[in-house]
């Protein structure tokens, strides 16, 4: 029973446990959402929901698995289609298909999972096909500690399968933000035609938070632009100039091809290095033009702040105490917090390194957000970065940062 | 049944974009093509209802060519992703055209995961007996003994009975044939998308440029007539003594019934969750 909710649903009483598809029927049925005790795992899930999602392809995996049962329960309530296949292989596949003939498609996983479906990542990059995948990070390399929180998939996001493509990568850091930016990734998928990754940490998808979502009529749904010309015009992939072109999809009318080959405008497969060139600087246009829209990022006690923490997910949750603490004692730090972790804020970045003399960066992995920070600090020799890096499954304490804090000031 | 004219196979084909095709002379992956399409124009089905996925592989080339809906996707997973499109709409007719290793090698458990859960899918397998995209290395089906360039001394491996995997996965229509038997194609192509769930046709198709030459099978129309020589048709096989059916490509449809469909499982179930209550 979530325990806001005790005072003033008496039908829920009779109930001693909550199931999951109990707390979203009561999430639908009051137009005005109440505030509950949710995991970051449902908050996704009804964000996939909320965001009108109707298709789910996954395979079981610790420790994202929730966001499947939930989906289960839920979609078929709405005309959805949940589906669990065979492996992570067989469920992006599905994801995008299902997104080529029209859906809103989504699938969660972990580590081992995750690397399985880099091949298919690639597949919907290429392709220009909408998709999100949840990558609810655990201790690796390989099966590692399936129940134990890492940052360790932050470069995979990014560079995980082969080939040059760029990539968008949402990284929250609480219970309702798991929410918002699961609505944010599908949107954002449909409006740049590609796949979205939402990276969680183990620690956030299992994790408790008292959270009050916002009620339907406040959540702003993105579908992808259908174009208005007729079939024998349809490009499926027109060069547009800042955004990705319109799309059908299967089944309209509009009989394009779509393959994993690089292709010209028309989906058809090329060898010209022209078309070639053409099509990888689409890919990159759509991301790089953007850039304003795409990122997100918060910034906390910045403005005057001298010292700063750059930290992403459930270690921003950490650091944020940490600059509080310090704060208390006079000490002028502050915190950058990326939303989007890929494309890069290399700007917001910058301009911290412009204001701040000491970077602290703290993460649950032997080095993978500081390297571009280290990327960005090169041409700046008076600024100094400290790491804090931890990989034996436990979270970095405040206490660590504050001591950094103390040594960097 | 009535001869199509020719002009019904261009009518079908992309014939301004793509063409001339990559297959090589004697490949037998052409004349299936023109079965699928004589098939389809039979059946006066609205072209933009049908949606042909294939994987990688020579015979995964073929959707390229045809003006339907088309999707060329990952080695081996063109099951799964026909997976997708049929459940979100499952009014629409999805062909998967495979190949040998596609299908049995790299991508075998999306195959007997959608021949188990009985999903509306036609899955066209070209059996050629060999990896010809990749230069001649040797699939699943590679004979026993035949020669690949990564069986340089004869394949030490069984063959695989991708029909008999079908019917023990679930599949509810399984049927082989061979390029050289268009007609006998033709209308198996036509009872797979009209069959209510899974369907695998086999068909065994030529490789002269790279299976001929490494196996001494000799050119094109020797590979054809060893098709038509060396199959026989279900019906004859009881009628023959062991000896004569022994080694033999036996065609026909081999296995046909009629199990609950998954997406009309899945409709069902939406039915039931909506009756029990809840959102919406």
């Amino acid at each position: 029973m979530p325990k806001s909710d005790t005072k003033n649903s008496n039908n829920m009483n009779k109930e001693n446990k909550t199931t999951p598809t109990k707390k979203i029927e009561e999430l639908q049925t009051h137009k005005e959402r109440k505030t509950v005790l949710m995991q970051g795992n449902e908050a996704v899930a009804y964000g996939a929901l909320d965001a009108g999602c109707n298709f789910f392809a996954g395979y079981p995996i610790t420790p994202s698995t929730e966001i499947a049962e939930i989906l289960a329960a839920e979609l078929p309530k709405r005309g959805g289609v949940f589906v669990q296949m065979e492996d992570e292989l067989g469920s992006i596949c599905a994801v995008i298909g299902a997104s080529l003939a029209g859906a809103k498609a989504l699938t969660a996983t972990s580590g081992p999972g995750f690397s399985l479906m880099q091949e298919g990542i690639g597949f919907a990059r290429s392709t220009e096909t909408p998709c999100v995948v949840v990558d609810v990070q655990r201790v690796g390399p390989s099966t590692g500690m399936p129940t134990s929180c890492a940052q360790g998939d932050i470069q995979q996001s990014r560079w995980g399968t082969h080939g040059d493509s760029p990539a968008i990568v949402l990284y929250p850091d609480s219970v309702k933000e798991s929410y918002e930016l699961t609505i944010r990734a599908i949107n954002l998928s449909e409006k740049y035609r590609t796949c979205v990754i939402l990276l969680l940490d183990e620690v956030l998808g299992h994790m408790r938070e008292a959270v009050r979502l916002p009620d339907m009529a406040n959540v702003r749904v993105i579908s992808r632009i259908k174009p208005t010309v007729p079939p024998q015009w349809y490009k499926h992939y027109e060069n547009t100039e800042k955004y990705p072109s319109p799309m059908y999809s299967f089944g309209e009318g509009y009989r394009f091809h779509v393959t994993g080959l690089t292709h010209d405008v028309l989906g058809f497969p090329t060898n010209k290095p022209n078309e070639a060139a053409e099509m990888m600087s689409k890919l990159k246009k759509k991301i790089t033009y953007n850039i304003r829209d795409l990122v997100q990022i918060e910034s906390f006690q910045m403005e005057d702040a001298k010292i700063a923490v750059f930290a992403a997910g459930i270690t921003a949750r950490s650091a944020k105490a940490a600059v509080t603490l310090a704060r208390k004692e006079g000490i002028p730090a502050g915190l950058l917090r990326p939303l989007t972790i890929w494309p890069f804020p290399d700007d917001a970045v910058r301009k911290m390194l412009r204001n701040v003399d000491t970077v602290i960066v703290p993460e649950l992995n032997q080095g993978q957000l500081i390297r571009e920070i280290e990327r960005l600090v090169k041409d700046r020799s008076d600024s100094k970065l400290i790491k804090i890096q931890r990989v034996d499954s436990k979270l970095i304490p405040p206490q660590d940062i504050l001591q950094k804090i103390k040594e960097g000031i | 049944m009535p001869t199509i004219p020719q002009k019904i196979i261009h009518e079908y084909l992309r014939h301004d974009k793509k063409f001339p095709h990559v297959w090589c002379a004697g490949c037998s992956n052409g004349i299936v093509l023109g079965s699928i399409i004589r098939a389809i124009a039979g059946m006066n089905l609205d072209r933009n209802d049908i949606v042909m996925v294939s994987g990688i592989g020579c015979s995964s080339r073929m959707p390229v060519y045809v003006d339907f809906n088309t999707l060329h996707t990952l080695h081996g997973r063109a099951i799964a992703f026909a997976t997708g499109i049929k459940l979100h709409k499952p009014h629409l007719k999805v062909i998967v055209v495979t190949g040998d290793g596609d299908c049995a090698a790299i991508g075998g458990n999306h195959l007997i995961h959608a021949a188990r859960r009985n999903i509306d899918l036609s899955v066209i397998m070209l059996n050629n007996n060999i990896y010809g995209m990749t230069g001649g290395q040797v699939s699943p089906t590679t004979p026993h003994k035949a020669y690949a360039t990564t069986a340089p001394y004869g394949n030490i491996e069984p063959d695989f009975d991708v029909c008999k995997l079908a019917i023990g996965a679930g599949a509810t229509y399984v049927a082989r044939t061979t390029a050289f038997h268009t007609q006998e194609t033709q209308n198996m192509v036509k009872e797979a998308i009209e069959h209510p769930g899974f369907a695998l046709i086999e068909v065994i198709c030529a490789c002269p440029v790279i299976y001929g030459r490494l196996n001494k099978k000799g050119g094109a129309p020797e590979m054809m007539k060893e098709m038509r020589d060396n199959s026989i048709p279900l019906a004859a096989v009881d009628k023959l003594p062991p000896e004569k059916v022994q080694g033999k490509i036996i065609r026909g449809v081999l296995h046909k019934d009629i199990r609950p469909e998954y997406c009309a499982l899945y409709a069902d179930l939406v039915k039931k969750a909506q009756a029990l209550g809840g959102s919406e």
